[in-house]
């Protein structure tokens, strides 16, 4: 069996990672297995790269609405790609805090 | 010492907490900007959760979803003591709309969107949206009055048979 990245880290009482500087491509992947993603494929890192520069600039998770029309990542798309709540999962995979926002 | 079947299931169960929600339908049915926004805001919260949702429309409900309507919804400033206005001023020319400019600028800085564009979002999420038979035919309306989000017209025994294991809230 695979050793584990993310046992080694430090996570916060949502099991994301509690230091967003721990993250990398390999963290990410394996945050996206445990939450059913096999493969994180191009347009994912785009959604992946947006929400880790927003979040450094602003200090907070992105709304869908910002993150749909910024990244050119469409809605539908976005539950296509992080079924079963986009805004939490794709967070979780970039190593950052779960989003404190409603929208 | 064997433990007996029925308590070490009850153990079992005690570790997990209740069930999460799967499903909720959502009954919108006042047409006031104040009144249509919280239960849209409450479908699309779902849908980031991953609840399955229904948006139920009904009564005045539906101006939120008439094509030709939906862009123009008012905050109502009469009947409403929590807007801190009383009742005759609140009903003078233009407080309406002073009030409904006041709201949309509010709304936007927090980054929801308008109405419009609001219940595109939820569809595009993976909503369903309803309009209700029943006053449909009471406003003479016809399918192609409403935005091409509505997935269909439906009266409230197929809205009961689309809520099965769903968890029903009314606005």
């Amino acid at each position: 069996m695979e050793t584990s990245m993310i046992e080694q880290l430090e996570l916060d009482a949502d099991g994301n990672l509690a230091r967003m500087d721990d993250w990398n491509e390999e963290v990410a992947r394996e945050f996206a297995r445990r939450e059913g993603i096999d493969e994180l494929t191009d347009r994912h890192w785009v959604v992946i790269n947006y929400m880790r520069d927003e979040y450094k600039n602003k200090g907070d998770a992105p709304s869908i609405r910002k993150l749909t029309k910024q990244s050119g990542v469409p809605v539908k798309e976005l539950y296509k790609l992080f079924p079963k709540g986009p805004a939490k999962k794709a967070a979780k995979i970039s190593g950052l805090p779960k989003p404190k926002g409603c929208i | 010492m064997e433990m007996p079947v029925a308590e070490s299931k009850k153990q079992g169960e005690e570790k997990k907490g209740p069930e999460p929600i799967q499903k909720v339908s959502i009954i919108i049915s006042k047409g006031s900007l104040e009144e249509v926004y919280p239960g849209l805001i409450m479908a699309n919260g779902a849908r980031m959760e991953g609840i399955d949702v229904n948006l139920f429309f009904t009564f005045f409900g539906l101006e939120s979803i008439i094509s030709k309507r939906m862009d123009n919804l008012k905050v109502s400033t009469v009947g409403n003591p929590a807007m801190h206005m009383p009742t005759m001023l609140g009903g003078l020319p233009g407080m309406s709309a002073i009030a409904t400019s006041r709201m949309k600028k509010e709304i936007e800085k927090l980054d929801i969107p308008p109405i419009r564009e609001f219940v595109e979002m939820i569809h595009d999420s993976g909503a369903e949206i309803y309009a209700c038979r029943a006053t449909v035919d009471m406003f003479h309306l016809t399918k192609d009055d409403f935005c091409e989000q509505v997935d269909g017209v439906i009266s409230v025994g197929e809205f009961y048979e689309k809520s099965a294991g769903a968890q029903i809230i009314f606005t």
